[in-house]
């Protein structure tokens, strides 16, 4: 009897685990053909000596990713910077190695936090913000409407948005990273006396082109990531308003966990290769 | 059951299939140029579906669909990109832009897909709108519209690349007399005056029998019947007479 229901059980979890995989590449690959069709579309547009894309539609929606998430990103490093270098900073005033704080943040943030924190904020920001509005408009029949007009919706649509957030999240990256070396070595100076003279000099000392280029390419690629689960998810929404809010979940989700699994093997592919 | 003249769409034993629902069984019809075909049948057989498979938004899983000489389902995506050019459609709900103003909406196929200057857009937005007397909102967002406006702006929209074929899906429904009568005005005009093809699918029949030169009938997957408007008044056939009663005892009521 036991283990019938055994023999029950690892069928049932055979099953689940089967269909999970399943969707996963559906997913993928539902991913990669709006890629090719996009790529195939400007292509078409190349040959007919037709623009790809409208340079005033990057723009905006460059002006959106950046500009607009600028304050949001700001405020989150400089309390990330902060909070870090408290924290390892009284850590460290055990062993009397409180002068390494500036390294620890400066190596951190170059290489790690700046990227991993703005494709955080740019998922939940900008992510969900295409996919609602994509989702939006596939619901409401527009999706459907361009693309019966022969423009072409995946160029037209998905185009300026990916190459906005493609090129302005290592950008913002940057921005992240000058903000949380700013918040710690404001709080190095307030709460574990240190100058800020020291505390720049140490992070200029550690600062490394390898680290600062690892940082930007991992960037590069949180951002292609968000803009194509974000737009793929908004055009592939189904079921009216309903749909448009589980759309939008999934894709911020889909985006976080995207980004931090990315990191995670970024990180050991950096180690392994460039030690 | 063919049309006479130059025939624009032809459609052949056109097959389609949501999942395991059988929508179309083998759909025959074809369109001659200048002629209004208005296609009914009860909601939900498949009427929009049709143009949906003639604009290549939905893939037949059988037959032949062919626009001019093209067969529109072995067509590439540039090839289908470059029929649609020739082709407007009006959706049922209008389907405008929401972020874009009745100006950019009108605009967008033209900007996109033209190499006309901003002056000539310009122009020819004023000139299509003026065709459909909605001058004075221009510059106002589809939201700002009521239903039977934004069905006019869509059908500026359709026009501006002057298509051979325009499609209407349910061009009247949801719209009180008056506008309804607007519309059936518009495609008139473009009939008569424009001498532009049309496909009309409606189940207003008041609608249907002001603009139609040919129509056609769907039920359960097939055209059960095709002819004039004088065709169908005079129809034997059950499910049509059934279908057409209502109407005829609303126009009686009309008249007395």
């Amino acid at each position: 009897m036991d283990e019938r229901k055994d023999s029950k059980k690892r069928s049932r979890l055979i099953a689940k685990l089967g269909f999970y995989s399943s969707t996963v590449l559906r997913e993928l690959s539902s991913m990669v053909w709006m890629g090719r069709d996009t790529v195939s579309e400007i292509v078409d547009r190349l040959t007919l000596r037709l623009p790809p894309f409208r340079l005033e539609h990057f723009f905006y929606q460059a002006n959106r990713v950046g500009v607009g998430s600028v304050p949001m990103l700001v405020l989150l490093s400089v309390f990330v910077g902060l909070t870090m270098a408290l924290l390892t900073g009284y850590q460290l005033k055990g062993f009397g190695m409180v002068t390494l704080v500036p390294a620890v943040v400066s190596v951190s943030f170059t290489r790690e936090m700046g990227s991993l924190f703005t494709g955080i904020v740019l998922a939940s920001r900008i992510g969900a913000a295409y996919t609602a509005e994509l989702g939006a408009m596939t619901a409401g029949g527009e999706v459907d409407a361009i693309e019966g007009m022969g423009i072409g919706a995946r160029r037209y649509l998905v185009t300026p948005r990916f190459l906005a957030i493609f090129f302005l999240t290592p950008c913002l990256t940057v921005i992240a990273v000058i903000s949380g070396i700013l918040g710690a070595a404001f709080i190095s100076n307030l709460m574990l006396q240190l100058s800020y003279s020291y505390f720049f000099d140490q992070v200029m000392t550690n600062f490394l082109v390898k680290d600062a280029m690892a940082g930007i390419v991992k960037s590069f690629l949180f951002g292609a990531i968000i803009g194509v689960i974000s737009c793929y998810k908004g055009l592939s929404v189904k079921g009216g308003a309903m749909g448009v809010g589980v759309a939008t979940t999934s894709s911020v989700v889909l985006s976080i966990s995207s980004v931090i699994a990315c990191d995670s093997l970024c990180n050991i592919f950096i180690v392994t290769f460039f030690p | 059951m063919s049309a006479q003249g130059n025939i624009l769409v032809r459609m052949q034993g056109v097959k389609f299939q949501f999942d395991d629902k059988v929508v179309l069984k083998g759909v025959d019809f074809s369109v001659s140029a200048g002629e209004v075909l208005v296609i009914m049948g009860l909601s939900g057989c498949g009427k929009s579906t049709l143009l949906g498979i003639l604009l290549g938004l939905l893939k037949a899983d059988g037959g032949s669909v062919c626009f001019g000489d093209k067969e529109v389902t072995q067509l590439t995506r540039r090839e289908l990109n470059e029929v649609r050019t020739h082709i407007g459609m009006v959706y049922q709900d209008a389907a405008l832009v929401s972020s874009m103003s009745v100006k950019e909406n009108i605009a967008l196929p033209l900007s996109e897909l033209s190499h006309k200057t901003a002056e000539e857009i310009d122009d020819i937005v004023n000139q299509k709108l003026e065709l459909v007397g909605l001058k004075d909102v221009i510059d106002k967002l589809p939201s700002e519209l009521s239903g039977g406006m934004q069905k006019r702006v869509g059908l500026a929209r359709a026009l501006a690349l002057e298509p051979k074929l325009v499609l209407f899906d349910e061009p009247t429904a949801g719209l009180d007399p008056i506008n309804s009568r607007l519309i059936d005005d518009l495609i008139i005009g473009l009939r008569d005056r424009q001498k532009i093809t049309s496909v009309v699918v409606t189940h207003e029949m008041g609608s249907a029998f002001a603009v139609a030169t040919r129509m056609a009938f769907l039920h359960e997957g097939k055209i059960i019947l095709e002819g004039s408007p004088d065709d169908f008044r005079s129809s034997e056939n059950p499910i049509v007479r059934d279908f057409l009663s209502d109407y005829s005892k609303k126009r009686k009521n009309e008249l007395t």
